[in-house]
């Protein structure tokens, strides 16, 4: 197992400790699964993780200067790691006018990953600032559960509006209940609500739009356009994920299965995000 | 139901419709008045008043005209009842309350009269919300009997120079003191904090002194814990009005001048402190 990395553009250096950052707000543990092409960092829907799932694909091409893995073997040439994103993206912060970063995988008194950022000087001699993060190494019969998780039969599909307003909104949803129903249809409408002894409160966003999905998406008619799909969700857990969002994505959007499941998809120029909220009864 | 879809059936019901172009000239009144959960609001064809009390010995009320409203409309000559207001509060800013300008949330307050809910309907960048607050029966707010011709000591005050020393006042003081006289020290805050006493003095002539009318040397304790909610009035105030009464009452007036240059009053009344054991 060896993997050593290295980072020299300062955009692309930004970039990923942006990822990093957003991850490690979304979720305090996370694994980390290294191909030869591409980064994950993962979360599985265990019941640990209050159902939540998160997968996050970065193409190693659009951040890395040199990108060198060799995995547990030939055949399955991966590494997969646990570590604390914050630790990860703190080490990164710290290193954001370096010259170079290396990011590789190291044996101190545990697994670690190491991040060493080449800082600037005014004199010829070089100044390296170290960091090593623990990992725990996950044994190859573990990785089945941070696969890229299928993408659900939902029964409607639409485009978010502004994460921003839809922050704002949730947030105060937030002070005012422990759970909120997302609806939507197949006419680009999206309602959140909340109810409580006190007050019922829904927010009502139009021209939406909903995404393409080809054949295989959702099987509405035209008919049943106007039919709402819910799911009623823990606010926290939704505003746990607006939360991390620090720029717009590209795309943004979110599919429902009635009563089961919330998906919501980010697409950014070069980085995708994917995170499931489990619907509660 | 976006705005535009409500039907004329509904509308003809409403007891009550206010409606504004920019929220925050009622929430940022508000705000000034949140220290319990119960308002009890009072509409009249003048305008709104809703009062906040606490442990029978401060209240306060927020005066909305209803020129302030671009509508105000009102079938009854009075009409009456008690909501939540952190609730109130978070529907008003439900789009986050920005600030920036250009943007703000529209809003169109409705209400079917007893037994219904308080219905807001709130829109910002075309995305509307629709919030049912329940309503319950309204308490009568207590009359503190606060009447000008029972006034003793009165002093205008620009806020700027109020907020300063409410910034500074040792809030490990139990109380503060207010001193109001015709001679020296003329107008006097103290507090009596593990650090020690402080007295903030005010010269009649200062130029933060808008109006100085005293008729006799007053001496009265307030509860800091008490006066402490009315600084988020004086913090949006721009001119603060003091005075007191015969039985050492006081009563604070804030005059608020809204993001469109309109004003509005805050006004707060506050209990003496009886010293205990004394007969």
């Amino acid at each position: 197992m060896k993997f050593r990395s290295k980072i020299i553009d300062i955009g692309c250096l930004n970039n990923f400790t942006r990822v990093v950052t957003t991850i490690s707000k979304l979720t305090k543990t996370c694994v980390l699964r290294l191909t030869p092409d591409n980064l994950y960092f993962v979360l599985s829907g265990k019941v640990a993780n209050g159902g939540v799932g998160m997968w996050c694909e970065l193409s190693q091409a659009n951040f890395f200067d040199e990108f060198q893995l060799e995995g547990v073997s030939v055949k399955a040439n991966e590494v997969c790691l646990e570590l604390a994103p914050e630790n990860l993206s703190r080490a990164l912060r710290t290193a954001q006018n370096a010259k170079a970063v290396k990011i590789k995988l190291t044996k101190k008194h545990c697994p670690c990953l190491t991040v060493a950022a080449e800082l600037p000087t005014m004199s010829s001699m070089s100044r390296v600032v170290t960091h090593d993060i623990p990992v725990d190494v996950i044994p190859r019969r573990l990785w089945n559960d941070f696969q890229e998780p299928s993408m659900p039969d939902f029964d409607v599909s639409i485009y978010m509006p502004p994460l921003k307003i839809m922050k704002n909104v949730v947030d105060r949803m937030k002070n005012l209940s422990n759970f909120l129903v997302i609806e939507a249809n197949m006419n680009g409408e999206m309602n959140l609500k909340i109810e409580t002894d006190l007050v019922s409160v829904t927010t009502h966003f139009k021209d939406l739009g909903n995404p393409p999905w080809g054949g295989d998406g959702s099987q509405h008619s035209q008919g049943d356009q106007e039919t709402m799909v819910q799911a009623r969700v823990d606010v926290r857990k939704l505003q746990q994920f607006l939360m991390g969002q620090q720029f717009n994505p590209s795309k943004a959007m979110c599919n429902i299965v009635q009563n089961s499941i919330l998906h919501l998809i980010l697409l950014y120029e070069d980085v995708s995000l994917q995170y499931f909220i489990p619907a509660v009864a | 139901m976006p705005l535009s879809t409500q039907s004329q059936a509904d509308e003809a019901q409403y007891v009550l419709v206010a409606s504004l172009d920019n929220a925050r000239n009622i929430s940022n009144i508000l705000k000034a008045i949140t220290f319990k959960d119960h308002a009890i609001f009072n509409a009249t064809p003048n305008g709104l008043k809703v009062t906040v009390e606490d442990s029978k010995c401060l209240q306060a009320n927020a005066f909305i005209q209803a020129d302030i409203f671009q509508e105000f409309t009102i079938k009854e000559d009075s009409v009456g009842f008690q909501v939540n207001l952190t609730v109130l509060l978070d529907c008003l800013t439900i789009f986050g309350g920005s600030t920036v300008p250009g943007v703000s949330t529209a809003l169109r307050m409705c209400y079917m009269g007893y037994g219904h809910p308080l219905t807001l309907f709130l829109e910002e960048g075309g995305v509307v919300t629709v919030c049912k607050i329940n309503t319950q029966e309204p308490e009568e707010p207590i009359d503190f009997d606060f009447c000008s011709s029972n006034v003793t000591n009165k002093v205008i005050l620009q806020s700027e120079s109020l907020k300063e020393a409410f910034s500074e006042l040792d809030m490990t003081s139990e109380v503060l003191q207010v001193t109001m006289s015709p001679s020296q020290p003329y107008f006097r805050l103290s507090t009596f904090g593990n650090s020690g006493n402080a007295h903030y003095d005010y010269p009649k002539d200062s130029d933060m002194m808008e109006l100085f009318q005293c008729t006799k040397t007053q001496t009265n304790r307030y509860k800091m814990s008490l006066l402490k909610p009315s600084t988020k009035a004086l913090a949006l105030s721009c001119k603060v009005s003091v005075r007191t009464d015969s039985r050492g009452f006081l009563s604070l007036q804030y005059l608020v001048r809204n993001d469109d240059g309109q004003i509005c009053f805050v006004e707060y009344y506050c209990c003496p402190d009886e010293e205990v054991g004394e007969d």
